[in-house]
This record gives C-alpha cells, sequence and structure tokens, in this order.
C-alpha cells in the first residue's frame, strides 16, 4: 500500500504513539485486503464500548489511548453493558459499573458522540450516496454498504477506532464500484418473516466471500432487513448484499426448506423460555409503534426486555408509545443492547425467546442461555394473554 | 511458497489447524483462550501458545478485542496464518504484536495440525 509522506511519517512515529498506532493498525488491514492506499472518511461508528465484550485488557488500553487520542471526524459508538438511567434497577457488581464507567469516558474524552447505538443508521441524518465511512458493528456496515449506499470496509473495533482519529481508512474492495459479487443465493421460500430472512443472513453469511447477491427477495421491510444484516454480520465476514433477481453469471446457492431447518436447529435450542428480547439490531420507531399496535389490549405473561437508542426512546415517550409498552409488560432500555448483556444472567434465566438470530447466536455462546426462536407475529400471538 | 506477511515477528510452537472460521468474540474465552463454542471443531481446545491455522475469522468486529485481551492475559496463539483476511483478526493482531500471515490455499493445506513449527518473518524462510 502506498503512503503520503505524512501518513509515513505518522507511521513511523513523528505524530505522537497514538497516530503511529492508527496507522500501524491500517497499514495492517490494508495490506491484508490489498488496498492500494488510504483514504478520507467522513463518519466513523465504533464498537468496542460493553465491557463484557472488551474485558480489563480493553477498558486499559482505552483508558490509556484517551489520554492524549481525539477522534478527527464524526464518531458515533455501539451499545455499552447497560442504561445509564436503571443501572440500579439490575443488581449489577460494583466492578462491572466502575469498568463501565471508566470505558464510557475514556470514549466521552476522545469526543466521540455518546450514542451508544447499534442502529447508527436509523437516527443519525445519513451523508449524501456514495460517502465513504469507517463502520465497524456488523449489522451496520452491511447495512450501510447494501441499503444506505454509503461505503465501508467491515471495519473491526480497532479499523473503525483507527479511522476515527485519522479520518481515513484502506481503499479496499467494498469501498470501490465493484459490484460483481461471486455468489448468489437463491431464496426459495415465499413470503418469508424477519426471522427467515435472519437464517437467510446467517446462511449467506456462512459461504459468501466479501459480498453476496440475493436473488427471490423483493422488499423487506426495515424489521426483516436488520435481521438480515445482523444475522449475516455474525456469521461470516461478508460485507454487503445485492439485492438482484437478473441471472447473473456467478455461482448459485438455494437456501430452502432444508437449509433453513439446519440453521434453525443449529440456534434454536430450547422449546421453554423465562424471558423475551427484542433487539439485536435495536428497535428504530417504526418498529417500536408496529410493536405498540400488535399489542393493544395484550399483555406480556413474562418479562420482555426491549433495547432501543436513547434518542427512540425519547421519541417514543413523546409519542405515547413508551407507556403503552410499559402497560403491555415490555421493559425498554436504551444505551445498551441484547449481545453480550450483563443483564441476562444464567443464574437466573434458563432460556430467552428472540426473533434475532444474531442475539440467538451472541446469548447461547456468550450468556450461555438457551434460546427459543420465534418471529415477533408469533411472539406476541403466543407470549401474551 | 507464497506467503503475504502482514503482521511481523518471530514464533515457535506446535500448528493447531482448524477447518473452521472462527468468530472471536463469540467462541473464544478471552481470559482461558479455550473454544467455548459446541459446534466448532476445536471445542474445549486452548489456542495459548500455538501457531493456530484456520480459514479466517467471522462476525463480531469486537473480536479484534478478545485477540487483544488473550495477549494480555498470556493465552493468544503465538502466531496465526489464515488463507483470507478478516479485519477482526487482522487489527487485533496488530494491536497485539502476534505475528499474522496471509497463505495461499496450496501453502495452507501443506502445513499439518501437530507440527512444531518456527516462524521468522524477517529471515529467508519464513515457516
Amino acid at each position: 500500500m502506498e503512503l503520503t509522506k505524512d501518513e509515513e511519517a505518522a507511521l513511523k512515529g513523528e505524530s505522537g504513539e497514538t497516530l503511529q498506532l492508527a496507522y500501524r493498525i491500517l497499514v495492517a488491514t490494508g495490506e491484508a485486503t490489498d488496498a492500494e492506499k488510504l483514504v478520507p472518511i467522513k463518519w466513523a461508528h465504533v464498537s468496542g464500548v460493553n465491557y463484557n465484550t472488551i474485558g480489563d485488557a480493553g477498558e486499559e488500553f482505552l483508558s490509556h489511548l484517551s489520554k492524549n487520542a481525539k477522534v478527527k471526524v464524526q464518531t458515533t459508538v455501539n451499545p455499552m453493558g447497560y442504561d445509564i438511567d436503571n443501572i440500579s434497577n439490575y443488581n449489577l457488581d460494583e466492578e462491572f459499573i466502575k469498568k463501565q464507567e471508566s470505558i464510557r469516558k475514556s470514549y466521552e474524552k476522545m469526543g466521540v458522540i455518546p450514542s451508544f447505538s447499534c442502529i447508527p443508521y436509523e437516527i443519525f441524518d445519513l451523508p449524501e450516496k456514495g460517502t465513504q465511512v469507517s463502520f465497524a458493528e456488523t449489522n451496520a456496515a452491511i447495512y450501510v454498504n447494501s441499503i444506505s449506499n454509503l461505503k465501508t470496509n467491515k471495519e473491526s473495533a480497532f479499523s473503525a477506532l483507527a479511522s476515527a482519529l485519522t479520518g481515513k481508512s484502506p481503499y479496499s474492495d467494498l469501498r470501490k464500484d465493484l459490484d460483481s459479487p461471486n455468489l448468489t443465493i437463491r431464496m426459495k421460500l415465499d413470503n418469508p418473516n424477519e426471522l427467515d430472512l435472519g437464517m437467510l443472513g446467517f446462511f449467506a453469511g456462512k459461504i459468501a466471500d466479501s459480498s453476496v447477491r440475493i436473488s427471490g427477495v423483493n422488499k423487506m421491510d426495515r424489521r426483516s432487513c436488520k435481521s438480515l444484516c445482523g444475522g449475516m454480520g455474525t456469521s461470516g465476514r461478508c460485507g454487503k448484499f445485492i439485492l438482484d433477481d437478473k441471472d447473473a453469471d456467478s455461482e448459485k446457492v438455494d437456501f430452502d426448506k432444508e437449509e433453513m431447518k439446519k440453521i434453525y436447529d443449529e440456534l434454536n435450542t430450547t422449546d421453554s423460555s423465562d424471558l423475551i428480547t427484542l433487539g439485536s439490531p435495536q428497535l428504530g420507531l417504526e418498529e417500536l409503534s408496529d410493536l405498540t399496535s400488535m399489542l393493544k389490549g395484550k399483555s406480556f405473561k413474562k418479562r420482555c426486555m426491549i433495547f432501543c437508542p436513547r434518542a427512540i426512546q425519547n421519541q417514543a415517550l413523546k409519542l405515547g408509545y413508551t407507556r403503552e409498552l410499559e402497560q403491555a409488560g415490555c421493559e425498554i432500555l436504551s444505551d445498551c443492547c441484547t449481545c453480550l448483556t450483563p443483564l441476562i444472567d444464567k443464574k437466573n434465566v434458563d432460556g430467552v425467546t428472540t426473533n434475532s438470530i444474531k442475539g440467538a447466536y451472541y446469548l447461547k455462546n456468550s450468556n450461555g442461555v438457551d434460546v427459543n426462536l420465534k418471529p415477533l407475529s408469533k411472539i406476541v400471538e403466543e407470549e401474551t394473554k | 511458497m507464497t506467503l503475504k506477511i502482514i503482521v511481523k515477528g518471530k514464533a515457535k510452537g506446535k500448528i493447531m489447524k482448524s477447518n473452521n472460521p472462527i468468530n472471536f468474540l463469540g467462541a473464544v474465552d478471552k481470559k482461558t483462550g479455550t473454544i467455548r463454542d459446541n459446534k466448532h471443531d476445536m471445542f474445549q481446545k486452548s489456542l495459548k501458545d500455538t501457531i493456530l491455522v484456520f480459514p479466517h475469522g467471522i462476525g463480531s468486529s469486537v473480536g479484534a478485542y478478545t485477540i487483544y485481551s488473550l495477549k494480555s492475559n498470556d493465552s493468544a496463539p503465538a502466531a496465526m496464518i489464515c488463507t483470507k483476511a478478516d479485519l477482526s483478526v487482522v487489527s487485533g493482531c496488530a494491536l497485539a504484536n502476534i505475528p499474522f500471515i496471509l497463505a495461499s490455499q496450496d501453502d495452507y493445506d501443506s502445513l499439518t495440525d501437530g507440527d512444531e513449527i518456527t516462524i521468522d518473518t524477517e529471515a529467508e524462510k519464513i515457516l
């Protein structure tokens, strides 16, 4: 990869330790993806905020880094471990709270927008078509590449942070207009719900390279689309999908009932649950509005945790959704999400019902709880009175 | 051999070769380096001090922190070799100074699980 004189100097440490570290990361990721240069980016979205995911080593790294580091471009951040407004409701140990607060402060010290959301594309104004950004958080990277017409690599927590600190990112394939995926997945199921599309995403992620074409899916509502992006980001390294029914010159693989059952059996580990979670990705305003309508006259028979960004929660409060959802037995949480949440512990919870494929994978593998998968319509039908 | 050095360094250890990609955040215990995903072919094995050979990383962007944590907890692989680049693995190795090499499929196939090897990215013979 070719660097400018300034970039070369920064890599040698002439602009300080922080930028040297950032360029070391950018050069490694650039070389590994055959990028010929670095390009400017307008917006970085950084992951690695929840203490449960980054641990002591991550907390110490950020604390040290934030002493001298400042972000150069608009930078938003992923969810953390809890909702700042109701930390005391969840019996979290003091050590967790102390470390989580340290992480939050480190990011704020570096100048990020404290968004604590995994759906930045739903709560911020999007820049114009074709703008280069750097999004970690896999569902968001896939979403903005595939739906919002922005351009990003499927960044990592560190590569997006390096982009935030330098305003640059490697010019790798996903940033170029090379829309010729070498694989087409043919969706063979009619009228799929969001769970089916999440499983399609999980299936596609497993076998696709850096991008994939999907045929047989016409229109998706936002919930389904987010579910697909979440599933795809969890199982693979694929950073973009193109919905296209044209008979493309590429390898073709069918996603049919049999393939879907395999994914379902891999992720669905129980038929019973003591808790419902909605979110991962966090819910947007449309989804809260839909849910409010679906729950009219009903209430959940068990705890139901709903995760959404604070910006959305504030709007929902004004629109009256919050009151109606709470009356239906929902707990609405901001700043955090299902994935690796410390709020769900296998000591207190055996099984969780969710419609999130991404949530299911991490609940099982990281939180160690069993998962019961159902689409939202079925959750409302079967879990309310 | 067609090897592409991404993170320089020296390492020595036993090859641990997996046929499955790795989701570091979901599948690896960041303190002990043990694989905890019971669907993975290396379930319950430890990555510590191995030359970890696997197709590529997958999943969460936060997997980069898992790799950095493994190094801080003295549970990291001594080096990693993949056929494809995933930015979580690449950036995690870059920050943690874990030698990382991209190998062609033929070179990858020639690496055998359990073999003791030495890596020196500065030497004429890398592996």
